[in-house]
C-alpha cells in the first residue's frame, strides 16, 4: 500500500511537472495585468482583443492550413510508401527504413538549415531562367510534409505486420481485385495506424518551431515564428488566450476519440 | 497489394527533401566562397568562442539525458505495473503538452522560475530558501528536461510494457527478489528503449538554441545558437555548414549506437 | 498425514467478483506426479500460480512442509516453475539461462558449471551452453525451461501446460522424457493441462477441476473407469451419457429398457445418468442383445472402427474392431460391469469433492 502511494504521488508529480506550465498560460489569459507576474484580476479582455488581432488570427490561419495540408500529404505518402517498403526483400527494407528515420533522428537546426540551402539555391537557379522563387508558404509546406512522414510511416508500419495476410488472399479467392480487396480489407484494417499517423503528423506540424524558423523566408509566419519574433516586446496576451482555446478545443476532441474503443499505435500490445 | 511504383512518390521526394538538401550543407561545409575545397570550416570548431559552445552544449545535454533518464525509467516502471498503460491514456498524457505551443509552454517557465516569479514567490511565503535560476545553465537544463522527457518516458515505456510477464515472474520464481530481477532481466531487456530515450533526448538538447534563448536570457550560447546565427544574422553558411556537420559526427554516433541496439521494439510509436 | 508435502486448505480466489476457486482444498505428497485437469477457466492455473507465489488466495492457507506459506513471495518458496511460453531470459545465453537462480543464491562457480552440465545432459541438449534461447526450437526451449528450474533442486515443479505450443509427436515424446526425469530427480510434478491424454499418460494422481471446484481425485484408471459424475466422464475420452432412473440397486432402466448393473445405494426410483464408455458397448446380431438398433454413421480411426447406432431414438457412439456398415441392423449389449451409475448434479455449482489422493 505504502509502495502503491508512493508510486502514485512520483506519477503525480511528473504529471504536474508536465502540466505546471499549461495551467501557468491557461491562468495568464484570463488576467487583466499586462504584465505576466501581477495578477490583475480575472478579465476576458485578451479574448476578445484575440479576434481583432489580424496578425495571430493570420498565423494561426497559416498554421491550421500548413497542420492539416502536411498531415494530409504525409499521409498519402507515408502509408502507401509504408506498404511498398513492408513487401520489400529485407535489405532493401532497412535501408529504406533507415531512410525513413532520418527526418526524426536528425536535429530539427540541420533539416532546417539543409532545407534553407535547397531553397535558396533552387531559387537562384530559378533566377537564371527568370523564374521568380522564394521561400514562403509552399516551403514551409514542404518541409513539414518531409518531417511528418517518418511519424505515418512508423504508425502505419506495425499495423501492417499485424495484418493477416490471408484475410487479403481470402478477399481475393472471393473474386475481389486487388484494388477492390486494398480499399475493402487491407485499409479498414491498417486505418487505426494511418488516423494515429495523420493526427501525430498533425500534432509535430502544429508544434514545430525551428523548421519553420528557416523555410518560412519573409513572408507565411506560423504562430510559432510569431511568437519567436514578439519575444523581445513581449508576448502578447492574446497569444496566451489563443492557446487556451486551442489546447481545450484539442483536448475535448481528443477525449472525445478516446472514449471510443480505439487502439493508439503506441498501445499496441503483443498478441 | 504490392505494387512497387507505390514506392516511387516516396522516395522521388526522400531523394529530393531528404538527401540533396543533407548534400547541400555537405558541401557548403567543405567550400569556401569561391567554392574551393578547405577543412576551414570544420576547423572553425576549434575557436575558442566555438568550442565553449560546443562543450557547453555537450555538457548540458548529456546532463539533461541522464536527469531524463532518472525520471522516466521509474515512471515508466510504474505505468507498466498500472492499468491506466492499457486503453492509450499514457500517450494521450504525454502527447497532450504538445498541442499547447511549444515556445509558450517552455516561456511559461519563466513566469514560474522567475525572481518574484510563482514558484519564488511561494519558497519565499514559505521561508524556503529561494531559487535564481533563470538565465543560468541550469534553467536551459530544466527547459531540455522539460521538453523532452516524453521522449524519454515513451519508449521505455513501450519496452518495459511489452516484456512479457511469465519472464518476470520466472526471475522471482528461481529466487530474484525484486531488485535483482529489475537489474539483472527488466533493465537489461529495457535496453532498446533505454538506447532509443537516450537519442531522441540527447540529439535535441544537444542541438536547440530555441531553449537556450528562451531561458537562458540570450546570453548563453549553445552551439545551435552559433549555428543559427551564422545562417539567420547572415555571417557564413559555410561556417555555419561546416560548424553542422561536425555536430552531425556526434548525431550519426548516437544514430548507430541506436541502430544497434533498435530492433524496431524501441521506437516512440 | 505425515507425507503431505503441500496442503491447500480452503482456499478462495477471486477476480472481478467472479469466484475462480471457491473453497478449496487439496493436498500434494511427496515424490508423485500430480496433474491438474480442466477445462480452460477451470481453476487449474489459478491454483498454480497460488502455488508458485504468483497469486495471493483471498482466503485459505497454502502450507508447505507444515509452514504457511501463503503470503512468502516466489523468490522465497522451495518451488519452481515452468512457464507455458517458456520465459527464458533472450537477453542471456543458454547457460546463463540455467545458472540464474544459483548465481542468485550464490552458489561457486564450478557448482554451478557442473549443475549446467548436468542439467544439459538431463534435458538431452548437452553442448548447447553458448547458444541463445531464440535459435532453439520451441522443444528445446521447453527442455531448457525445465533445466533452468530443476537446477536450483525444488522440492517441487510447477509445470504450467508446457508443452501445449509443440507438435504431436513432440508432445507425445516430451511426455515421456518428462516422467523419466521426474523419476530420476525423484521429486513431486504439479502439471497443469487441459489435455485429458497428457493427464493419462504422465500422472500418478489426477485433479479433475471444473468451474473453480474439484470434481475428482484418482489415478488415471479411476478417473477413466469410475468417473464421479457426468462431466468427468463427458471430460475423459468418449462417453454416452445418458439420463436413467435407478430402479433399485443394480438394476437401471433406461429408454424403457431395463439393464442389470453393479452399482449399490442410489435409491428406489431415483433419476441418475449412466456413462457408457463406447469401447464398451458390443454390437451383435438383431435380437441378440438388450435393445436393437441400425448404425447410422461409420468412421475408420486406425486403431478401431468408430459407429453411431441408433437405438431407442438416441445415438450410441460405439467403438469396435469389428466393422458393421451403415444401414445394417444391429442389437446393443452392455456388460453390468461397464455401466456407471452416477448422480445427477443438484445445481450448477457442483459440490467441491475431498478424496483421499
Amino acid at each position: 500500500m505504502i509502495k502503491k502511494c508512493v508510486q502514485r504521488t512520483y506519477l503525480f508529480l511528473i504529471v504536474l511537472f508536465l502540466y505546471a506550465p499549461i495551467v501557468t498560460l491557461m491562468v495568464l489569459s484570463f488576467n487583466n495585468s499586462r504584465t505576466s507576474v501581477k495578477w490583475g484580476g480575472f478579465s476576458l479582455k485578451w479574448y476578445r482583443e484575440l479576434f481583432d488581432n489580424k496578425t495571430i488570427l493570420a498565423a494561426l490561419g497559416n498554421t491550421l492550413l500548413i497542420a492539416v495540408l502536411s498531415a494530409f500529404f504525409a499521409t498519402l505518402l507515408g502509408t502507401s510508401a509504408a506498404i511498398a517498403i513492408h513487401h520489400m526483400k529485407k535489405r532493401r527494407q532497412s535501408i529504406c527504413m533507415s531512410i525513413v528515420n532520418i527526418p526524426m533522428l536528425n536535429a530539427e537546426i540541420v533539416t532546417g538549415i539543409a532545407f534553407m540551402l535547397l531553397f535558396i539555391t533552387v531559387g537562384n537557379l530559378l533566377s537564371i531562367v527568370g523564374i521568380h522563387f522564394e521561400m514562403g508558404f509552399g516551403t514551409v509546406l514542404i518541409g513539414h510534409i518531409t518531417f511528418n512522414l517518418p511519424y505515418v510511416v512508423l504508425s502505419v508500419m506495425p499495423k501492417l505486420k499485424q495484418l493477416n495476410l490471408s484475410m487479403y488472399e481470402a478477399a481475393l479467392d472471393l473474386g475481389a481485385g486487388e484494388r477492390q480487396a486494398f480499399f475493402r480489407i487491407v485499409l479498414p484494417d491498417i486505418m487505426p495506424g494511418v488516423l494515429s499517423g495523420f493526427l501525430l503528423s498533425f500534432t509535430m506540424s502544429l508544434d514545430d518551431f525551428v523548421i519553420t524558423h528557416f523555410v518560412k523566408g519573409l513572408g507565411a509566419d506560423t504562430l510559432s515564428t510569431l511568437i519567436y519574433s514578439e519575444l523581445r516586446k513581449g508576448i502578447k496576451p492574446e497569444m496566451y488566450a489563443l492557446s487556451t482555446i486551442l489546447f481545450l478545443a484539442v483536448f475535448l476532441v481528443l477525449v472525445f476519440v478516446n472514449l471510443r474503443p480505439r487502439e493508439l499505435p503506441a498501445g499496441d500490445k503483443r498478441h | 497489394m504490392y505494387r512497387k511504383s507505390l514506392s516511387y512518390p516516396y522516395l522521388m521526394w526522400a531523394a529530393a527533401f531528404i538527401l540533396i538538401p543533407l548534400l547541400f550543407i555537405v558541401y557548403y561545409g567543405l567550400t569556401d566562397r569561391s567554392g574551393a575545397f578547405t577543412l576551414a570550416n570544420l576547423a572553425a570548431i576549434a575557436t575558442a568562442e566555438h568550442s565553449k559552445a560546443l562543450f557547453l552544449s555537450l555538457g548540458l545535454s548529456l546532463l539533461s539525458t541522464a536527469i531524463c533518464l532518472l525520471l522516466a525509467y521509474p515512471l515508466a516502471l510504474i505505468l507498466s505495473g498500472s492499468k491506466l498503460g492499457k486503453s492509450g491514456f499514457i500517450i494521450f498524457l504525454f502527447i497532450l503538452p504538445m498541442w499547447m505551443n511549444f515556445l509558450l509552454r517552455t516561456l511559461a517557465w519563466v513566469v514560474l522560475l522567475d525572481t518574484n516569479g510563482v514558484l519564488d514567490t511561494l519558497l519565499k511565503s514559505l521561508g524556503l530558501p529561494r531559487i535564481k535560476i533563470i538565465n543560468t545553465p541550469a534553467a536551459i537544463v530544466f527547459g531540455m528536461v522539460y521538453d523532452f522527457l516524453p521522449f524519454m518516458i515513451l519508449p521505455i515505456y513501450n519496452v518495459i510494457s511489452r516484456i512479457d510477464v511469465n519472464v518476470i515472474n520466472a526471475a522471482r520464481d528461481l529466487g530474484a527478489n525484486s531488485f535483482q530481477t529489475l537489474y539483472k532481466v527488466v533493465f537489461p531487456l529495457s535496453l532498446p528503449g533505454v538506447i532509443s530515450g537516450i537519442t531522441m533526448v540527447f540529439v535535441p538538447s544537444l542541438t536547440t538554441f530555441v531553449i537556450s534563448t528562451l531561458l537562458g536570457g540570450g546570453k548563453i550560447l549553445l552551439i545551435g545558437n552559433v549555428i543559427e546565427q551564422e545562417f539567420m544574422k547572415g555571417t557564413s553558411w559555410h561556417v555555419g555548414s561546416g560548424l553542422s556537420l561536425v555536430l552531425m559526427l556526434f548525431i550519426i554516433v548516437s544514430m548507430i549506437l541506436s541502430s544497434k541496439y533498435d530492433n524496431g521494439e524501441g521506437n516512440v510509436l | 498425514m505425515s507425507n503431505r508435502l503441500i496442503d491447500l486448505q480452503h482456499i478462495t480466489k477471486i477476480y472481478d467478483g467472479h469466484k475462480v476457486l471457491d473453497d478449496m482444498n487439496l493436498y500434494f505428497n511427496e515424490n508423485k506426479f500430480l496433474t491438474l485437469l480442466g477445462p480452460s477457466g477451470c481453476g487449474k492455473t489459478t491454483t498454480l500460480r497460488i502455488l508458485g507465489g504468483f497469486e495471493t488466495p483471498d482466503e485459505g492457507q497454502v502450507i508447505f512442509n507444515g509452514e504457511d506459506i501463503t503470503s512468502l513471495p516466489p523468490n522465497k518458496r522451495q518451488l519452481n516453475t515452468v512457464f507455458q511460453k517458456y520465459a527464458l531470459f533472450t537477453h542471456m545465453n543458454i547457460a546463463e539461462n540455467i545458472a540464474f537462480g544459483l548465481k542468485i543464491s550464490g552458489k561457486s562457480k564450478a557448482y554451478i558449471d557442473d549443475k549446467i552440465k548436468y542439467a544439459l545432459k538431463l534435458v538431452n541438449l548437452d553442448g548447447y551452453e553458448k547458444r541463445m534461447p531464440e535459435s532453439l526450437s520451441g522443444g528445446q526451449q521447453q527442455r531448457i525451461a525445465i533445466a533452468r528450474a530443476i537446477v536450483n533442486e525444488p522440492k517441487v515443479l510447477l509445470l504450467d501446460e508446457p508443452l501445449g505450443a509443440l507438435d504431436l509427436k513432440l508432445r507425445q515424446e516430451m511426455q515421456y522424457e518428462l516422467i523419466r526425469m521426474k523419476n530420476e530427480l525423484g521429486i513431486t510434478f504439479i502439471y497443469v493441462t487441459h489435455d485429458q491424454e497428457e493427464a493419462l499418460t504422465m500422472s500418478d494422481t489426477i485433479v479433475v477441476m471444473n468451474q473453480g471446484y474439484i470434481q475428482q481425485i484418482g489415478t488415471p484408471e479411476d478417473i477413466y473407469n469410475e468417473p464421479t459424475n457426468a462431466f468427468v466422464a463427458d471430460f475423459i475420452g468418449d462417453s454416452n451419457i445418458f439420463p436413467g432412473t435407478m430402479l433399485e440397486d443394480k438394476v437401471v432402466e433406461l429408454f424403457g429398457v431395463v439393464f442389470p448393473c453393479v452399482d449399490t445405494g442410489f435409491g428406489r426410483n431415483r433419476p441418475v445418468d449412466v456413462v457408457i464408455r463406447p469401447e464398451d458397448v458390443e454390437l451383435g446380431a438383431p435380437g441378440k442383445g438388450a435393445v436393437d438398433g441400425v448404425v447410422s454413421h461409420l468412421i475408420f480411426k486406425g486403431v478401431h472402427y468408430e459407429m453411431e447406432v441408433t437405438a431407442c431414438g438416441r445415438e450410441w457412439l460405439v467403438q469396435s474392431t469389428k466393422m458393421h456398415p451403415v444401414g445394417e441392423p444391429v442389437s446393443i449389449h452392455v456388460d453390468p460391469f461397464n455401466i456407471q451409475i452416477m448422480n445427477k448434479p443438484e445445481s450448477e455449482d457442483e459440490e467441491a469433492v475431498v478424496l483421499d489422493v
